[in-house]
Order: structure tokens, then sequence, then C-alpha cells
């Protein structure tokens, strides 16, 4: 059973490297570009099935955001909260596909320390047995060989982007910009307030506190996502060595509903941290 | 002695103690409100199930850690 928590590396372009979960974070984007372009295209007053669909779900997303923010900020913050769950949901779900974590091809490990390591051996045998060669020189083929099959690594050619904890920081630290940022723009410097309240001491700890608590939102907003969604293939990886049938399907089926969880859950946080940045202390 | 692999389920063994607990009180709130109000049970099973998320993530962490210190 191999589990590996960083994405593998595929190639490099030049110093950046090109990671499986990488890759599929693109093939996701651009398919999703491709839908938007294609449902925008066929707007009709009678819309078409896929039409209705697109719309009862901005609908219901739209409905949420202006419960919680209000009609007109609402409306303001709905594209970036929408794209959070979008994104995340098609991530999510990305990584249950058949063939995701499953189709790759096996490669060796850094062959420079295979390398190093045969020399070492050949060197040592050879000070050790001098007088015998060619015994030596076979024993350094057999060693090659057994290293060479020790290294050959598994590499899963797409990996789930959001089982990847850099996809999962990148939203994290977006969505924690964002809440800043959105508190700005409302209150304007007054918002700083909140952080430095130098009035009485109780009010200066809760500043410090409330500081800390705006930089632990990005650990917890990349942890709760990754580890939900690396967990659910860590878990349907090992139900499908311990029973390869059937006994999968009711899990994977639990894992297309936290898929939904999650993005739902990540769009709400960052939407109720948006509305409560931007009311104004008293 | 593998003290790895006692880390690894001391890691999550205890740290999925509290969200357990968590989770019980949550649902089982929940579900009596549910019967108290059965008209607000949409309403309630949302909001049930977000914070069950939330409680969920904090037993996620100490999975995280128990997957870190078995595979890394």
């Amino acid at each position: 059973m191999h589990v590996s928590v960083a994405a593998e590396t595929l190639f490099k372009i030049g110093s950046f490297p090109i990671t499986n979960s990488l890759l599929t974070t693109i093939i996701v984007t651009l398919l999703l570009i491709l839908l938007a372009v294609v449902v925008n295209k066929n707007v009709s007053k009678i819309p078409s099935r896929l039409q209705s669909m697109m719309e009862i779900m901005i609908g219901a997303l739209l409905g949420l955001t202006e419960d919680v923010a209000g009609k007109e900020f609402g409306r303001k913050i709905f594209p970036l909260l929408a794209t959070f769950f979008i994104f995340i949901i098609f991530a999510n779900w990305s990584g249950l596909i058949p063939g995701v974590g499953s189709i790759g091809f096996y490669e060796t490990k850094e062959e420079a320390v295979v390398l190093e390591e045969t020399n070492s051996v050949y060197a040592e045998t050879h000070s050790n047995t001098e007088a015998s060669d060619s015994e030596s020189d076979i024993l350094v083929t057999e060693t090659a060989e057994s290293h060479d099959s020790e290294s050959e690594i598994f590499k899963p050619l797409f990996r789930g982007p959001t089982a990847d904890l850099n996809t999962t920081l990148a939203l994290a630290l977006i969505s924690v910009f964002m809440i800043q940022f959105y508190g700005f723009k409302t209150l304007g410097l007054k918002y700083l307030k909140k952080f430095f309240n130098f009035r009485n001491p109780i009010n200066g700890f809760i500043g410090i506190l409330e500081l800390l608590s705006e930089f632990s939102r990005i650990i917890s907003f990349a942890f709760r996502l990754f580890g939900n969604i690396f967990a659910g293939e860590v878990l349907l990886t090992v139900i499908a060595y311990l029973i390869p049938f059937i006994a999968p399907l009711p899990f994977i089926g639990l894992e297309i509903f936290v898929g939904f969880i999650q993005a739902l859950v990540f769009m709400m946080l960052s939407l109720v941290f948006i509305s409560m940045a931007t009311i104004s202390e008293h | 002695m593998d003290l790895q692999g006692i880390a690894t389920a001391l890691a999550i063994g205890i740290g999925a103690i509290g969200p357990g607990i968590g989770i019980g009180m949550l649902a089982g709130k929940g579900l009596e409100a549910i019967g108290r109000n059965p008209e607000a049970a949409s309403e309630i099973r949302t909001n049930m199930i977000l914070t069950t998320a939330f409680c969920e993530a904090i037993a996620i962490y100490a999975l995280v850690v128990a997957l870190i210190i078995k595979f890394v």
C-alpha cells in the first residue's frame, strides 16, 4: 500500500515542479471555464436542462449569501464565494473519479543515490576481498539489481487538487486576505481598532487574541479541507485493500457527501467571517 | 519497539475522544430541537450538519498528525 502525503512531481519546467495535483487543478479549472462558456453562450428565456441546473445552483448559493450578508453587500461578495464553492466541490469530486490516483507509472527513485551506494559497496568489497575480483563483481551487480527493484515507486498521474496541502493553503490565504480586504473597505482604518485598542488593558489583550485568531484561521481553513479530503482518499485506499468488492461503495457515497459538505463549509465560513469583519465595533 | 506505530494510534485515538463527545451532544440537541419544532426541521438539519463538520474538523487535525507520523 502506497500513501504519499505530499503531491508527487511529474516533471519540471525550469526549476518549477509540475505536480500531479497541479495538473488535475488545471484540468478542473479548464473544464469549469468550458462549462461557463457553454452555458453563457446558450442563455435563453426558455432554459435548457443545463442552464436550469446552473440557475438552481447559483440561485441557492445567492439566497444563502443574501440571507447572511444582506441583499446589497451579499451581491458584492457573491462572486468570490460562489467561485470558492464551485471550484472546491469539483476539485473534491475529481479525486473520486476512477483512475485518479490509480493510473500512473513506476519511476526509479533518485538514480544518483543508487549509484553512490553501489560505488561504496564496490569499494568495500574491493578492500575486503582483493584476491577474488570476479566474486566481488558479481556481488556488486546483485546489490545494484536489488536496489533497483526496491527504489521503484509508483507515481499517480492525477491526484485530487484538494488532497494537496498547497492548494488548500492557497485557498485559505485568498479567503483570509479577502476577509481583511472587505474589513478595510467597509470600515476604513476603524477596522484596525479591533486589533489595536489600548483604551484599557482588557481591550488590548482581546485585540492580541483577535490578531492571533486571524492567523489561526489560515491554518484551520487549510487543514480542515486538506484533512477531510486526504483522509477520505486514504480511507478509500485502505477499504479497497481490505475488501476489494462492493465494500468501498458506501464509502464512495460518504466521500461524495463529505466533498459537498466541505465545499459548503469553506464557503459558509468565508461568508460568516467576511460579514463579521464588516460589522463595526461599538 | 515500534514507537512510531504507538504514536500514530495514540494521536488519532486520543484526538477522536473530544470530537466524538461533541458530535454526540450536537446531534442529540439537534434531534431534540427537530422533535419539538418539526416545521423548522430543514433549517435545523442544515445548521446541524454544518456544526458537525466543525466538530469533525478537530478529529481531522488529529488524523492529519497521525498520517504525518505514519507516512512522512
